[in-house]
């Protein structure tokens, strides 16, 4: 009980200092975004409109910082994130939600996949260790440390411009709106094969390396000993003792890689424009768009926040010793 | 945040009585293996490169050609030449300078501040103990990339050490994590608590009995930093959030790809791609060797299964091999010794009733922390 008091304290102590961060974020950079959208629609707008404009978004300068940041927790409590300046003031909860599910679904996918993958092939690198099989680890070293744009971009030149096997960019095909149809799902099937293949190849190194380290840290512990010496099969030893033990690390980091789903996959996002979070992000940010981007990154720290959440209970369901430790 | 924090196994307690020569040499004894000097050879290079650019590259690297546009590799320009006749290798050349002078700054602000706030939090105990952890947890959550890209844009023209204070500031937080952790096991060990009784002050304890325990774990955390910021300040510059006065890799890629040299062009994009890839393996061997240097079941495992298979036994077999020829048993005393323990050798337990090998029991520590994992801080798909 104390256990889970401690970290419900951690977790809104964090949520709070995040959201305070969000908040002043765009207030300590210089320009306010009002005087950007008058930039950039040069005297379409007279000074009244650009007053209800202020007023709008609650810049009036009046007020004290004390009280807007009030009135942010406010609006922030009712659902409310503002309105963004480059998508024609439409309300950014709105906007956001129409990017989010291409993001959640393609990453979300490759990085799952990505997982199971390079876990299995860590545990039987690690079991397998001495043989030839530790050749994979220089390579996957290699293919962790490549900067992922530019395998991207290697991708898209070869299989797209090249060879013509997949589109280079979008999500789906010009001229078509998403509706739900065998057409359109083979589309966004095809359109998302490339990037979600060079998402898993510049992940798969990471996940390979740190189970067979674990795995073969694992292997000399006397418990993998005597179940071999009671003659049980490898295949169990294998599963049932070593990679079970020692997959217990790499479940808190999948756990931890789900929350940078949203954020992290921005560079994918630009090189294959490919229209989720990460692109919204970084359209907002050359549009000078704040209340998107602040928008933004609440909703990635909180996706990182509750993903951490997440490891932490699988954490205590899975390793007893946690929850032994607190009591 | 769950439990997985680092508990490395920590180097004997340095013995204060030889000379410093022999000091200094036990310092670098988590370099002294294959992973981590291949590793320095290829940082070597790279630092090569950047003190001696002005020498070792042909020409300016925005010296134009117009004479020479787009031209494959050749005599003259050893790696082509760019859309506005720049010679790609000593463009490539002077890049190295930026990523590495903004790496490094970035490396040493970050470790600067993961010492001073990790070990704090690891040797006081109480609130202030928990208030600093909570801090280092909330810069963990704070995704990287976007906080960069919203900082970096905010100025027209940020100079080296801005840029490497927004990639500092982004990347200090795992390594303060980690030496929180190990600080608090070593303020309970027995040569600590020897120093608290005779008196010795906090700053001795500190500096004295403690950081030399703490220099794998802290030239860990630096490289990792390095890594990230590297490829932090690459992924920047290509995304043109950095001016292009600053001339690093990324800012090269970012050019390929506002000129079109992808698919054609090779010798534009593919250098630059590649020096980057070199880099973060150099830095992750080095890592590779602080691991197998901390945790020495990584260092052996590769070994000790290589020499049973060559003396015909399997190391992951359960079975105790029974040998069918007569040959007299491997003579060498030492492969011998090495390889009793292993698995695959073990005399079987005497009493199997009492021995319960239930993972979930698990007297065993996993030991979570030995291999320090990449820092989370860089999204996995950049």
């Amino acid at each position: 009980m104390r256990f889970l008091l401690r970290r419900a304290a951690f977790y809104l102590f964090t949520a709070w200092a995040a959201i305070t961060i969000n908040f002043f974020l765009p207030r300590m950079l210089k320009g306010d975004p009002v005087s950007a959208y008058l930039a950039k629609n040069q005297g379409r707008i007279s000074p009244e409109a650009a007053d209800s404009l202020r007023t709008l978004f609650g810049l009036d300068d009046g007020r004290s910082v004390f009280q807007q940041y009030l009135d942010y927790w406010g609006l922030l409590f009712d659902g409310d994130l503002g309105r963004s300046f480059s998508k024609g003031l439409a309300p950014v909860t709105e906007v956001i939600a129409s990017a989010l599910p291409w993001t959640v679904g393609l990453v979300g996918i490759a990085t799952v996949l990505s997982f199971f993958l390079g876990t299995s092939i860590g545990a039987f690198i690690g079991w397998r260790r001495g043989s030839k099989a530790d050749l994979v680890v220089p390579v996957a070293t290699f293919f962790s440390t490549v900067p992922y744009f530019w395998m991207g971009l290697i991708a898209i030149a070869l299989f797209s411009t090249t060879l013509g096997w997949f589109p280079a960019s979008h999500a789906y095909d010009k001229g078509s709106a998403p509706h739900l149809s065998l057409d359109f799902v083979a589309q966004v099937i095809q359109h998302g094969t490339l990037p979600a293949l060079t998402i898993v190849l510049a992940s798969l190194g990471g996940w390979i390396l740190g189970m067979r380290n674990m795995m073969v840290t694992v292997l000399d512990e006397d418990y993998v000993t005597v179940a071999q010496a009671k003659g049980l099969s490898q295949r169990r030893v294998l599963v049932n003792y070593a990679a079970r033990n020692a997959v217990l690390p790499q479940l808190s980091s999948f756990a931890l890689s789900l929350g940078f789903i949203v954020g992290g996959t921005l560079v994918m996002e630009l090189v294959f424009s490919y229209p989720g979070v990460g692109k919204l992000l970084l359209d907002a940010t050359t549009a000078k768009d704040y209340p998107l981007m602040q928008g933004l990154f609440l909703i990635i720290t909180l996706t990182v926040l509750v993903a951490n959440i997440l490891a932490d209970v699988a954490y205590a369901v899975l390793d007893p010793r946690t929850r032994q430790m607190e009591a | 945040m769950t439990a997985d924090v680092i508990a490395a196994e920590p180097a004997p307690p340095v013995d204060h009585r030889t000379s410093p020569l022999a000091a200094l040499s036990r310092a670098f004894a988590m370099f002294r293996n294959g992973k981590s000097i291949t590793g320095l050879c290829i940082l070597g290079f790279f630092a090569l490169l950047a003190v001696f650019g002005d020498w070792i590259a042909p020409y300016g690297p925005l010296d134009k050609d117009f004479d020479a546009l787009r031209q494959p590799p050749s005599g003259a320009h050893w790696l082509g030449t760019t859309h506005m006749g720049e010679d790609v290798f000593s463009q490539i050349v002077y890049g190295t300078r930026g990523v590495l002078v903004v790496g490094f700054t970035a490396g040493i602000i970050g470790t600067l501040i993961a010492v001073v706030i990790g070990v704090t939090a690891g040797y006081i105990a109480g609130w202030r103990s928990e208030s600093l952890s909570a801090l280092t947890n909330v810069f963990l959550v704070l995704p990287a990339l976007p906080l960069m890209i919203i900082v970096a844009s905010q100025y027209d023209n940020p100079s080296l050490l801005l840029i490497a204070a927004v990639l500092a500031i982004t990347g200090w937080a795992w390594g303060a994590r980690v030496l929180r952790a190990q600080t608090m096991s070593l303020r309970n060990r027995d040569f600590v608590q020897a120093a608290r009784a005779n008196g010795e002050p906090l700053y001795r304890i500190i500096a004295v009995e403690m950081l030399p325990n703490l220099t794998a774990i802290i030239a860990s955390s630096f490289v990792g930093t390095v890594t990230a910021a590297v490829l932090g300040l690459t992924t920047l510059a290509f995304i043109g959030v950095i001016p292009i006065t600053n001339l690093n890799w990324g800012t090269i890629l970012y050019w390929a790809q506002q000129n079109g040299a992808f698919p054609d062009f090779w010798w534009w994009y593919v250098p630059a791609g590649l020096c980057i890839a070199l880099l973060g393996m150099a830095l992750s061997l080095i890592n590779f060797g602080i691991d197998e240097y901390v945790n020495p079941r990584l260092r052996s495992a590769g070994e000790r299964a290589r020499a049973m298979r060559k003396r015909g036994l399997s190391p992951s077999s359960g079975v105790t091999a029974v040998r069918t020829d007569l040959e007299p048993p491997d003579p060498d005393p030492a492969l011998s010794a090495d390889t009793r323990p292993d698995p695959g050798r073990a005399d079987p337990d005497p009493d199997p009733g009492r021995a319960d090998p239930d993972p979930d029991a698990g007297r065993a520590d996993p030991d979570p922390d030995a291999v320090t994992p990449a820092p989370p801080g860089r999204p996995p798909a950049d």
